[in-house]
């Protein structure tokens, strides 16, 4: 009987789980979470805080799940160390697990830049996990005015989250827009006047240099005085467990295609790894759900024994503010063409280069997007297909005639 | 497991199974109510090709589901082979949205996902735009299952 | 001269949800949403009333009605009789028409009662007892001959053989469409009846329907070789037909297109304009070469009918046939269906299929021939009773087309002529023919045959008949009401009561 760890309880676990369960319904399965939750997906907290959904509703999987898998699930603990050599690891309080394969879904942890006098901010909260929601949710009050520093996904979602049970909301970043990392310039100017209509301050291109209590001194002199300080600048792939243990990696743990690390028996899944973005044919880290279940699932296939890999990786969000919604995937390599389509509800941009779809930024219309997503995927040649029609809208009928009859006239 | 398919041939492009789907899964009894002075979300689309050529799109159900994998609210699951969302766990991410290859995911028009659930959730029973289509373009039956 | 439309559209906004399923069924473009109003508006001067929109409304929404905009009553000049005047002094033209004559003539069939057992002679229970439709078409020899050895010589002259007496008569392939074809030939071949290629040749495609297929060779020959006439299980020389006697079949060019052209051996797009008179034919000695002509070809193994319009002179024409060598005599009545006729012609040429088959089975009777020949009635057939009526008035079967193109979805607009049928019926828009499944017409057209069958098996058995043959001809089973004598003596009826 195989023993299998996972390190870590977010979906890329639970994604390991019934990778392995898949192949093998034998084996024992040990998982240790630092958190005392059962598995929950992050960007939950912050519909949490809109009370979209709530604690019982946010379980990525059913009460029984664990017991259903017959999963043995180490709540409140972390993994200290991972011995390779003796394939066993070393828990926070001593306790020590052996292996046939292990698993790190570290996932990653809040990265807070040196800020002169933070220790001085009484209210000041991250905004990654449940316990961080409930906390930030103890604290806010309507009179509360909000600091939140990080214009990105974790920033904007937070503030979107607050956004009624609060009084104010400012939110500032270095980068000069609003989502820099997954959108331009233009896309993010209509982001940033959705969230500016609907009462989210921005102070762009600057950040806070120094608190002293409640007041923020930004790099470009303003200052600002608030209730509650959030801090979503970023995040930092949690690697030390498997470089300590002598595994390869840059700012993520490298993984192959079948989610291995560099050593022996031991892979590595979700938002702790880098790996392979084929949009840009580069290796990086792509923290974001979808690959977090699948390289989870794919390295719990390969872990029982099964073969599987998770070989056409790209980054890709979807992600709304106050009903405007936003689909981003691939890239934008250098020297790529673009077709736009714009207006002042919507902006379509698609990113082409050497007749592939590499990327693209859509706005304001979602409809069948992931028609899209499926052509960077498959990296299908755009002259293989009716691309001028696909441009306008997203459709099978554009694809070509073969495609569509596999599709739609057998099982896929 | 018993899936719908298209007969292309024999699709007229009348859009009557979008609108059927929409009332079949508008819970009310009378299409005229549930429809009358609304824009319709239906969860099948019917797509013209080049040719002239119509026939209507809706969900697989995939042996592989992307969209399952993606939820970030565990709210899509696969039970018997049939991909349903919970829409009490659904938050509204469309996140299946943008990954469906088939664009067979869609908004529903107050932000949530839909996605066709071959009408067992509702009081339907059995697929609406195939009960409905008037010249037995969309067949629910047995094709046999993807190796 | 612009008139006011003869339907209107009545719409009920209050249940339109504007689909527009209405807007994207009519090929005559009645329908159209306007985004402005956000309203679906119509131009009812393009409506022939074929009821497709109204079937296809999923509201119910939408009804088409008769304008009561008249011009002023005349009991003379109708209405229509002076928009046809005016229409022809329009266009110079000859009016054309389709289907069968819609005119208030009278229809025998209604005024003609089937009997039933009481008491003593007992109806038969045909959910209980067997019950025999099958029929067989062809010349019946006169008397047994026996082999040198004593047993019977049992060779028949070649027979058409139906599990029950309703055939499918004779619509081109041009006519109506590729879809409609594939349903009557599928229908046929489940059914073990017969349908009838009509003057337009035969598909390739449907060659493999032979075996319940009759083949046709009219005045314009269109699409008869050797190949064509080898593939059926009988051939149907059309002399004249119910809806137009006097004149050949007439298929305009723009129906000729693509596989109608290929199948008629003619260009595309050139009319297929058949002959009044077959040229060769002058006289019935003519018409027993071209019989003779024909069985030559297939030796002798196929049945030959000739089919004849009703008219006046139809028993004594019908004697000829019975002598010219044909195995079957086909009689169209007036009533019968057109996929374009003239007008004046459709509606006033030919007399009725009831006083023709009775004139003509009495006729072959008493010349003693009526066993040279088989006889098919047609000419607006409707329903089993009208099966079971023509059978106890002489006939060995019946030819449909009307009922046919009704089970296939034809709302009898007719406006077949017009090529725009909506229903993918009478049309070679391919964007038209799809709308009929050939999966669903043929399985309506079994229906139809299926639930007839069991209608003519209950009405049998309420006269104590437990086989079609034993009808056949036996007119005491009939009595008529509100006619007079004369009509009751061609009939060979008596009248009810007596």
């Amino acid at each position: 009987m195989k023993r299998y760890i996972i390190i870590g309880n977010g979906v890329a676990a639970a994604g390991c789980i019934e990778g392995i369960r898949s192949v093998d319904a034998e084996g024992s399965i040990t998982v240790i979470s630092a958190e005392n939750h059962p598995v929950y997906c992050r960007p939950l907290i912050s519909y949490y805080l809109e009370q979209k959904t709530d604690l019982k509703r946010m379980q990525y999987r059913a009460d029984s799940f664990y017991a259903d898998h017959h999963v043995n699930l180490v709540c409140g603990r972390s993994a200290a160390e991972i011995r390779a050599e003796e394939k066993e690891i070393v828990l926070d309080n001593g306790d020590s697990f052996s292996y046939d394969a292990l698993c790190c879904c570290t996932g990653s942890s809040p990265f807070v830049p040196p800020m002169t006098g933070l220790d001085t901010v009484e209210n000041k909260f991250s905004f990654m996990t449940i316990d961080d929601t409930l906390a930030l949710e103890q604290v806010i009050t309507p009179d509360s005015r909000v600091l939140i520093i990080g214009a990105g996904l974790i920033g904007l979602k937070c503030a979107e989250g607050l956004h009624g049970r609060v009084k104010s909301i400012t939110v500032c970043d270095l980068a000069p827009r609003v989502l820099s990392s997954i959108l331009d310039d233009k896309c993010a100017a209509m982001m940033q006047k959705h969230l500016e209509a609907n009462g989210i301050s921005f102070l762009l291109g600057t950040s806070a240099k120094e608190f002293s209590g409640n007041h923020a001194v930004m790099q470009n002199g303003a200052e600002v005085d608030f209730d509650v300080l959030v801090l979503a600048v970023g995040v930092r792939a949690n690697t030390a467990l498997v470089k300590n243990a002598g595994g390869a990696g840059g700012r993520g743990i490298a993984v192959s295609d079948a989610c291995e690390t560099s050593l022996p028996d031991i892979y590595a899944a979700g938002d702790c790894t880098e790996y392979h973005d084929i949009s840009s044919d580069t290796v990086k880290v792509m923290a974001l759900m979808p690959n977090a279940y699948m390289q989870g699932h794919t390295a719990g296939v390969n872990m029982a024994g099964g073969s599987a890999v998770f070989d056409n990786a790209i980054p890709m969000n979807s992600i709304g503010f106050f009903g405007l919604h936003c689909h981003t995937a691939g890239s934008q390599p250098e020297g790529c063409e673009m077709y736009e389509e714009a207006d002042e509800q919507h902006i379509k941009r698609l990113f082409i280069k050497d007749d592939r779809l590499t990327g693209f930024m859509l706005i304001g219309q979602m409809h069948r997007t992931g028609i899209y997503t499926a052509l960077i995927r498959s990296q299908t040649p755009l002259s293989s297909v009716d691309f001028a029609r696909l441009k306008i809208e997203p459709q099978l009928a554009a694809m070509g005639r073969a495609y569509r009859d596999k599709v739609l006239k057998g099982a896929v | 497991m018993k899936r719908i398919y298209v007969r292309e041939e024999w699709c007229l492009g009348c859009h009557l199974c979008e609108y059927n789907c929409a009332f079949a899964n508008s819970g009310m009894t009378d299409m005229v109510k549930a429809l009358r002075g609304k824009t319709i979300y239906p969860r099948i689309q019917v797509e013209t090709d080049e040719n002239g050529v119509t026939y209507a799109v809706s969900c697989r159900h995939c042996k592989d589901p992307v969209c399952v994998k993606s939820c970030i609210a565990g709210a899509i699951s696969q039970k018997d082979g049939v991909i349903e969302i919970n829409h009490d766990k659904c938050v509204g991410c469309l996140t299946c949205v943008l990954v469906c290859p088939y664009g067979a995911v869609v908004e529903d028009g107050s932000g949530v996902a839909q996605k066709c659930e071959l009408c067992m959730k509702n009081a339907c029973g059995a697929p609406a735009c195939v009960k409905g289509c008037p010249n037995g373009a969309i067949v629910y039956e047995e094709r046999g299952e993807r190796e | 001269m612009n008139f006011y439309p003869e339907f209107e559209v009545v719409r009920s906004d209050s249940r339109c949800i504007r689909c527009r399923v209405c807007e994207r069924q009519c090929a005559n473009e009645v329908h159209w949403y306007d985004a402005d109003g956000k309203v679906m508006l119509s131009d009812e001067s393009k409506c022939v009333n074929c009821q497709r929109c109204v079937t296809l409304c999923p509201t119910r929404a939408l009804k088409i009605v008769k304008s009561d905009c008249r011009l002023r009553e005349n009991a003379n000049y109708s209405d229509q009789t002076i928009k046809e005047i005016y229409r022809q002094a329009e266009t110079g033209g000859v009016l054309l028409s389709s289907m069968g004559n819609p005119n208030p003539l009278p229809v025998y069939w209604d005024r003609i009662l089937i009997n039933a057992s009481q008491v003593t002679n007992p109806p038969i229970d045909p959910l209980r007892e067997p019950m025999e439709t099958r029929v067989s078409l062809g010349k019946k020899p006169d008397h047994i001959t026996r082999n040198p050895d004593g047993s019977i010589d049992t060779k028949l002259p070649p027979q058409l053989t139906l599990s029950m007496p309703v055939m499918f008569s004779a619509m081109s392939y041009g006519s109506i469409s590729y879809n409609a074809h594939a349903s009557l030939a599928r229908a046929a071949s489940a059914l073990g009846i017969y349908y009838n290629t009509g003057e337009g040749g035969l598909h390739e495609d449907f060659y493999q329907y032979g075996k319940n297929t009759i083949v046709q060779v009219a005045s314009g020959r269109f699409g008869v070789h050797k190949d064509y006439l080898e593939a059926g299980a009988a051939i149907e020389i059309k002399m004249g037909q119910g809806a137009k006697p006097g004149i050949g079949g007439h298929l305009p060019g723009t129906k000729a297109v693509g596989d109608v052209s290929k199948t008629r051996m003619i260009p595309e797009g050139s009319d297929a304009i058949s002959p009044a008179p077959h040229h060769d034919i002058y006289s019935i000695e003519d018409l027993r070469q071209l019989v003779y002509s024909l069985k030559e070809a297939t030796e002798y193994r196929l049945p030959v009918i000739v089919k004849v319009a009703a008219v006046h002179n139809i028993a004594a024409i019908a004697s000829g046939i019975a002598r010219s060598g044909a195995d079957i005599i086909a009689i169209d009545g007036f009533r019968g269906g057109t996929g374009a006729a003239p007008t004046r012609i459709r509606d006033n040429v030919g007399i009725p299929i009831e006083l023709a088959l009775a004139a003509v089975d009495k006729r072959l009777r008493d010349e003693g021939i009526r066993n040279n020949v088989s006889i098919i009635c047609g000419g607006s057939v409707r329903s089993a009773a009208d099966v079971v009526k023509a059978i106890a008035l002489g006939a060995d079967a019946c030819y449909i087309a009307t009922a046919a193109c009704l089970a296939m979805g034809c709302h009898l607009c007719r406006s077949c002529h017009t090529g725009k049928c909506n229903w993918g019926i009478a049309t070679q828009r391919p964007d038209l023919v799809k709308r009929l499944n050939p999966d669903i017409g043929s399985q309506r057209l079994i229906n139809l045959m299926d639930a007839w069958r069991h209608e003519i098996k209950e009405l049998m058995g309420g006269m104590g008949i437990n086989s079609i043959e034993a009808l056949r001809g036996n007119r005491l089973m009939l009595r008529g009401v509100g006619l007079t004598e004369k009509e009751l003596q061609i009939l060979g009826i008596s009248h009810a009561g007596e």
